[in-house]
């Protein structure tokens, strides 16, 4: 019995969340295709001010809806599987109606920036730093969409209770944990961005106040910044730990381990934010030692995790027949989409996490920041970790969702395979040109006044790179969509029921003390109290809305 | 909480790495005396900059000996100065500040790069050894034309200086 059968109800809505959330990474895609030939000056189809919407739209759908949709859907899943099924219809389309209509309000801004007779728009990029001002229905969106993902979380919340008062003395179910911990860091991350928006950017993008501070409006989306990476990782590692080793045929290695992991994603992202201000002025460098020392304790948790999950594959490979030292990666399913997709993902987080290293060395993160670097970079993390999980999940919970097989499932191989090639490509590139200096964000990064002194190849050749990148990127895509839209045309058929089988090491194994949420919660918001109580102080000293100056409307076709 | 000796031997390996990491950082910090941008620059809101000593006329100022300061106003989409002039073998403190929106400030493929936000002004100090000639560049999107944002340091040789 397949997931539909079973729950037809949660599985039309974990349907409903996906479709919106692949059809976000459709535009945003195609968009980052746009913007990659234009950078680089090999087709240039529009202004050079355009590329700025185009940005903004690339950016927000991609890491705000993308990620957001296929997150609420992924965990409807856990939860209704774990927890057998969602108590409240009406809750329920009550959140996702909400999340719809916040980014439905906050898209059309975004999308009126391309059209010149209206002075509506919002190219504020998704990190809309003050005093640039979007339209207020930018900031209303964005706001309804996050209250959207609280509710949603109060619904799972509700949901695990109702199951802990059936099932007293029960170990939270693995998936269910994660979800839980994962809501815990979203809710005390969204705060941040909510005060920022609530208290600052609404009520100034409809003139209710004259000005706002920019370096405490910025410091406030960076409490939130960080922390969403985490809010995007985290489950895409709930699908490494608990789907990846059975499409291996082995099995999870340590289900204690795994909650310890989650935990400490928990305690150590959120007092970090300030990594992503080491050149801010205004922000004493004590303040910016406490983030990056915090920052480093973020790898801890990723590094536990790369030993545990390919030591969960490799035990399936020698279950398969496989030996030696290397010789069991033969005998890896490798002709499973759904199995390559996270391998390669998992890979390329890998090299991710190495240049993530270097960003969060505070001194050498002055030769980086804000240069190409830091795109290359992140299409790393949450343009692979994140985006090619996903795509893999999509292909392993079709079957589920729809009650079809996956068809073409070769295509799908070839599929991930190509986002590999072509992001190795890409970002390999964007991390040399970063060194060279050339800026991310922007339109046309040639200038009048110098070359760039490129020290091995050219900059001609690094811009191949990037643009011949993009192009297998934008065909990996369509692989996907060709591969799920053939699938979805398939008839309805039998398909067994998703089982993930027991981890070796047990949750019995694990203290009982993981499970006592309040216990982590309490001791991650006393982290944050230390990272952040003085700086916001002293940044605020000053008056909450000093100093500023004007707002700036942000429209393409200006000048 | 039962965990494989093998998971323990990376679990310590990991901790240990992490510790080397942080102890590098702080020793470029520290040891080596690399400072960070921070808040000694103190702050100026926008309306000031006009009848700002140091921002109403950005400038380079020699200061004393072979130390010089230089005020920069950043806005949509022009450094000011454009071009800064400095002798080879000078000290260097640049002062950035905003008239409009968050720019940057890089001298290209340095480490010379800096937020530039409203409100705040940014002070990093360079030692310029050698003659040479440097682009800016704005790195933070700022606007429209933020692609057209970009400026000069030129380090020129001794006899070549005519003062500031």
């Amino acid at each position: 019995m397949a997931f539909v059968d079973d729950y037809p109800f949660e599985a039309k809505v974990v349907r409903r969340l996906l479709l919106f959330a692949l059809s976000a990474l459709a535009v945003g895609g195609a968009f980052g295709l746009i913007q990659t030939l234009h950078r680089t000056g090999f087709l240039r189809i529009m202004e050079s001010s355009t590329y700025y919407t185009v940005l903004t739209v690339h950016g927000v759908l991609l890491v705000l809806v993308f990620t957001t949709f296929f997150i609420l859907g992924l965990f409807t899943w856990a939860i209704a599987k774990d927890l057998d099924g969602l108590p409240s219809r009406r809750l329920t389309w009550g959140w996702v109606a909400l999340v719809h209509v916040g980014t439905l309000l906050a898209a059309i801004p975004m999308f009126a920036g391309f059209v010149e007779f209206t002075d509506l728009s919002a190219d504020v990029l998704f990190t809309f730093y003050a005093p640039m001002q979007a339209h207020s229905l930018f900031y209303i969106g964005a706001a309804l969409l996050i209250v959207g993902t609280w509710v949603a979380g109060f619904d799972w919340i509700r949901t695990w209770l109702r199951w802990k008062n059936a099932n007293p003395g029960d170990r939270v179910p693995l998936r269910t944990y994660m979800v839980l911990i994962t809501m815990a860091l979203w809710y005390i991350a969204t705060l941040g961005v909510a005060v920022e928006v609530v208290f600052f950017l609404i009520p100034w993008s409809l003139g209710l106040i004259e000005t706002v501070d920019p370096l405490l409006t910025r410091t406030l989306f960076w409490f939130f910044g960080h922390p969403v990476v985490y809010f995007w990782l985290m489950p895409a590692y709930l699908v490494w730990y608990t789907v990846f080793p059975k499409l291996a045929d082995g099995r999870l290695l340590s289900d204690p381990l795994a909650r310890l992991v989650f935990v400490l994603f928990l305690l150590s992202s959120i007092p970090v934010g300030i990594h992503h201000q080491y050149l801010d002025p205004g922000i004493a460098e004590g303040y910016k030692v406490v983030a990056m020392s915090n920052t480093m304790f973020v790898l801890l948790p990723s590094l536990i995790t790369f030993f545990t999950v390919i030591a969960s594959i490799e035990y399936g490979a020698r279950r398969r027949g496989g030996t030696g030292v290397f010789g069991w990666l033969r005998n890896l399913p490798w002709d499973r989409p759904a199995f390559t997709g996270v391998a390669f993902a998992g890979l390329l987080f890998a090299a991710g996490g190495f240049s993530g290293m270097v960003n969060a060395g505070m001194n050498i993160n002055y030769l980086v920041h804000n240069t190409a670097w830091v795109p290359g970079h992140f299409h790393l993390t949450v343009g692979t970790a994140v985006a090619l999980t996903f795509m893999a999940t999509t292909y392993y919970l079709l079957p589920q969702l729809t009650g079809k097989e996956l068809r073409w499932r070769k295509l799908g191989v070839w599929q991930t395979a190509l986002w590999f090639v072509g992001m190795v490509l890409f970002s390999n590139a964007l991390h040399r040109q970063g060194l060279e200096g050339v800026p991310r964000r922007t339109a046309e990064p040639q200038y009048q006044g110098f070359d760039y002194d490129v020290a091995t190849g050219s900059m001609a050749e690094l811009d191949l790179q990037v643009a011949f990148g993009g192009v297998i990127l934008t065909l990996s895509l369509l692989l996907f969509y060709a591969v799920v839209i053939r699938s979805l045309l398939g008839a309805r058929t039998q398909i067994d029921s998703e089982v993930m089988p027991e981890p070796l090491s047990g949750a019995e194994n694990a203290p009982k003390v993981l499970d006592d949420f309040r216990v982590w919660i309490g001791i991650s918001i006393l982290l944050i109290l230390v990272a952040y109580t003085i700086p916001f102080v002293s940044i605020a000293a000053d008056g909450l809305l000093e100093p500023g100056g004007p707002a700036y409307p942000m429209i393409a076709w200006y000048g | 909480m039962d965990i494989q000796k093998h998971e323990k031997l990376w679990l310590v390996a990991g901790v240990a790495f992490i510790v080397l990491l942080i102890a590098t950082v702080v020793y470029g910090t520290v040891g080596a005396g690399v400072s960070m941008v921070d808040d000694s620059g103190g702050t100026i809101a926008p309306d000031e900059i006009p009848d700002d000593d140091r921002f109403g006329e950005p400038r380079v100022e020699h200061v004393e000996g072979d130390e010089y300061e230089v005020y920069v106003v950043s806005r949509m989409f022009i450094f000011q100065p454009g071009t800064v002039e400095v002798p080879e073998g000078s000290t260097v403190t640049f002062y950035i500040t905003s008239a409009d929106v968050i720019h940057g400030y890089q001298l290209v493929g340095t480490n010379v790069n800096t937020m530039v936000i409203p409100g705040q002004i940014a002070e990093i100090t360079v030692e310029f050894d050698e003659p040479a000639e440097y682009g800016v560049v704005c790195n933070e999107y700022c606007g429209s034309g933020h692609h057209d944002m970009e400026g000069m340091v030129e380090v020129v040789p001794e006899d070549e200086w005519e003062g500031a």
